[in-house]
């Protein structure tokens, strides 16, 4: 394993091995890839936003507490997520099992809440099969959904491995990577949250 | 939750019947699948193969493996293309019925383009990109394999359908409403669907692959401005995969969405469009064209510089028109359906920037023109092809600027006129590209050269057989045969050119066995190519042995400028004296076995779905997502290093010094 050090001569754990260095940096070309795959459902959306065909419509169906509150929730999770990789930075297992954690849950809290936001719309016949305009909501909304639920488990899984193996530079990577993955789908959040929902309820 | 689990809604025809062609497929399908079982068994096989090829994340095993699948496409879509011409040779035929011709027009499409033309190239990239830039293997091996299993999974997921359930029958595009669930329910458009999504999967992650690649691992001294041609397309290449496949992994999910599930997007009921899925898909599908086109000019350029013993005229110019040519691909999706309408404003803005193409492309043959132009040309077959290669593409690129015209594009749209342009682009580019590159480096791969007699013989039945094949099409084109007919009648003028055409197509059947019993001869009577440079490369490839070892270079070379070997070469003929570095043990990764089985479950999800069986279909995904967290909580010691001495016994063996 060849290390380099920076300038200021300190560099993170993840970013020590080569193979650290390369998987870090496919990740990030693989987040492009997966801004590219919401752009197209963002587009989607846009085309097809305003046929309901005699369906409900955004303004009709979008309830400000539910969404400002997933908002909240999963913003809150993207600061927590940050503070978790700090500790691990730090080399404090403590810190980061109880914000990894903490950020768990805000996620779980999120997804609830999506899935009951989901589920109301469904009971209400608005599911995605009553327009076109709610195949492509529930289609976007339920990608950057699963992503969380994806998200999750992978955090789960590698805090698992993190408790097993203490800060090595291959969990300290995974770390780092799911906390890249993890504020990527907050940004695609905000875009959901002011183009979707905001704009859906002016 | 029963009726969950046992619900099987079975199709009206499971197994495909009726046609005497599907049984004996159906037939020959069986017997050849108990014979590889048989012969492996017997001859106690299976370790072997498993550890050698289904395990391996070596780049260059992997990229035999993708050689082999396209030339098996290449054959299939070559079979389904010479069905076509038989049905088409004469009037009023009923060699196939309409069905059966929309299913195999489909196929044919699907495979030559995704099956065949994207993993020959791909292959290729793996053969050679790790070595052309002084690297021991892509940046992540065990993805790699991923890629190819992905790849693989999704080909027989789409190539089992003419057997079990039917092909999809709606062009290769997939036009909706054609392509909806009211007009074309059952199993066969699933299988379009399915298909391509598992193989998009693969064809993604190559992308993400060699970019990394290409950017962080190429050899000391090797700047981006010394890097050869094939390389940097192959890194433009995939900076254009990265950007299209994700839209043509939502385009064909928001389809399934709307067959499986009953959504909204491509039917007009719910006030969906249909108009969205010609635009998603060709927004993916234009710079599919150029995914599958670059490549081969990156292979070209290498050639001709190779056998014209010279430096590449323009390599600045060469680099910055692909650059030019990937951006504008993503700009002039409309012109594959000026007569939907858009108004004069939107057509005439992508018929400009269509036309604007031709510019940087043309660039690209005057430098190949002059790359030729004074140097010692030596006619073997790779350069056959690409020479060959020059006057073809120049007719499909010409009659592709007429076709930008839009209002011309009004007489042209649909008929033979287009066919005959994309398939000069497209055989004239994509296929010459690909045999002249798989000829280039047959040596490199196998280690024995291919004959030369022979190679030559291909060359000629196959371009002879192109061109008597493909004007004819010109010709009926402008006298008003539209694609995608499956007969005509007799007294339009059309009969004698279709006649020639299936004449000329069953010439260029004959130039591709000749080529594959080129390859089988080498095995068996070839001369050994012994001294690992049998063309006098200028690229670092040809610095290592034929077939390179595991590890493709004992030392990581010290490049110093553009044809970094040819430099070598030089100063080692001037004299000047070479420093032998110290041989150090090499870092490896191990094989996998996770790529192989995560594939078979999403082949087995992609089974499920297609017939809509959920449950089947969520239990593949669900041994997906295991094998997925086994690998991650396994990641651990996943290399090795092979001992200096190991090492210098290879190279010695080899021929080499140490």
């Amino acid at each position: 394993m060849e290390t380099t050090t920076t300038t200021k001569g300190y560099q993170p754990m993840e970013y020590k091995s080569e193979e650290g260095r390369l998987k870090i940096f496919g990740f990030w070309i693989f987040l492009g890839a997966e801004i590219v795959l919401f752009s197209t459902l963002f587009a989607t959306y846009f085309v097809l936003v305003n046929q309901t065909a005699g369906g409900p419509s955004g303004k009709d169906l979008f309830e400000i507490h539910i969404f400002a509150t997933e908002t909240f929730l999963l913003l809150t999770s993207s600061f927590t997520c940050g503070l978790a990789i700090l500790y691990m930075r730090r080399n404090s297992m403590k810190g980061y099992l109880i914000w990894t954690i903490i950020t768990l849950l805000l996620g779980l809290g999120f997804l609830i809440m999506e899935i009951e936001e989901f589920a109301m719309l469904v009971e209400m016949n608005a599911g995605p099969t009553r327009s076109a305009f709610l195949s492509a909501f529930f289609t976007l909304v339920g990608t950057h959904g699963l992503h969380v639920t994806l998200g999750i488990f992978w955090v789960i899984g590698v805090m698992i491995q993190v408790i097993k193996r203490g800060f090595t530079p291959v969990t300290s990577r995974k770390i780092f990577m799911t906390g890249l993955y993890w504020h990527f789908l907050d940004v695609v959040w905000i875009f959901l949250f002011s183009t979707i929902y905001l704009l859906g309820v002016v | 939750m029963k009726d969950f689990l046992f619900n099987f809604k079975m199709p009206e025809h499971f197994l495909v019947t009726g046609d005497p062609l599907i049984y004996g497929a159906q037939v020959s399908i069986v017997l050849a699948s108990l014979a590889i079982l048989f012969v492996l068994t017997y001859y106690k096989k299976w370790g072997w193969l498993w550890r050698e090829w289904l395990t391996t994340v070596d780049h260059k095993k992997i990229g035999i493996l993708y050689l082999l699948a396209s030339l098996l496409m290449l054959f299939r879509g070559g079979v389904d293309a010479l069905l076509m011409r038989m049905q088409l040779s004469a009037p009023n035929l009923n060699f196939l019925d309409a069905d059966h011709y929309n299913q195999i027009f489909t196929t044919h499409g699907v495979i030559m383009i995704l099956f065949m033309a994207m993993p020959f190239l791909i292959g290729l990239m793996n053969v050679a990109i790790p070595l052309q830039i002084g690297a021991r293997d892509v940046a992540f091996p065990a993805l790699n394999a991923v890629s190819f299993w992905m790849f693989a999974a999704g080909c027989m997921l789409f190539n089992i359908s003419f057997v079990i359930g039917g092909s999809p029958d709606a062009g290769w595009t997939s036009y909706t409403p054609l392509a909806g669930n009211q007009l074309d329910p059952g199993p066969g458009q699933n299988y379009y669907l399915l298909g391509l999504q598992i193989a998009g999967i693969g064809t993604l992650v190559s992308g993400i692959n060699f970019l990394v690649t290409i950017l962080k691992m190429r050899a000391p001294g090797m700047t981006l401005w010394r890097m050869p041609l094939f390389s940097w397309s192959t890194l433009i290449t995939s900076v254009i995969i990265i950007f299209a496949f994700p839209v043509l992994t939502i385009a064909l999910a928001l389809l399934t969405l709307d067959r499986l599930f009953g959504f909204h997007f491509f039917t007009l009921a719910g006030g969906g469009s249909p108009m969205m899925w010609a635009n998603l898909f060709w927004i993916w599908g234009h710079p599919e064209v150029y995914i599958v086109i670059l490549p081969a000019f990156g292979l070209f350029s290498e050639i001709f510089s190779t056998f014209a013993r010279k430096k590449l005229f323009g390599y600045g110019a060469m680099v910055y028109s692909m650059l030019a040519i990937s951006g504008l691909s993503f700009l002039v999706w409309v012109h594959h359906f000026f007569t939907m309408g858009s108004g004069p404003w939107i057509n005439s803005i992508f018929s400009i920037s269509t036309m604007l193409i031709a510019i940087p492309t043309g660039v690209k043959v005057f430098n190949w023109l002059f790359t030729l132009h004074k140097g010692r040309i030596e006619f073997k077959t790779p350069m056959l092809w690409a020479l060959g290669f020059i006057p073809v593409f120049l007719v499909g690129g010409i009659t592709g600027v007429m076709l930008a015209a839009a209002p011309a594009d009004y007489q042209y749209h649909n008929s033979y006129f287009l066919i005959a342009h994309f398939h000069y682009v497209l055989i004239g580019g994509t296929v010459y590209g690909c045999i002249a590159g798989l000829v280039y480096y047959w040596p490199k791969i196998t280690g024995f050269l291919l004959n030369e007699r022979l190679g030559k013989w291909a060359f000629w039945w196959f371009t002879a057989g192109f061109n008597m094949c493909f004007i004819p099409l010109y010709i009926v084109g402008l006298k008003g045969m539209t694609r995608r007919m499956y007969t005509y009648p007799a007294g339009l003028g059309w009969e004698t050119w279709n006649l020639i055409a299936t004449i000329g197509a069953f010439g260029m059947g004959i130039g591709f066995i000749i080529l594959v019993w080129n390859m089988i001869y080498s095995f068996r009577r070839g001369e050994k190519d012994t001294t690992g440079d049998p063309w006098n490369g200028r690229t670092l490839e040809w610095m290592t042995s034929s077939p390179a070892a595991e590890y493709n270079f004992a030392v990581i070379p010290k490049v110093k400028g553009l044809d970094a070997f040819h430099l070598m070469k030089k100063e080692r003929a001037e004299g000047r004296k070479e420093e032998t570095p110290e041989i150090k043990p090499i870092h490896m990764p191990k094989s996998e076995g996770f790529p192989v089985v995560m594939s078979a479950f999403m082949f087995i999800s992609g089974f499920g779905f297609v017939f809509e069986w959920m449950q089947i279909g969520a239990f593949g995904l669900l041994g997906c997502v295991i094998t997925m967290i086994w690998r991650s909580f396994n990641d651990y010691d996943r290399d090795y290093y092979i001992p200096v001495e190991e090492v210098k016994k290879t190279e010695l063996a080899a021929g080499r010094r140490v």
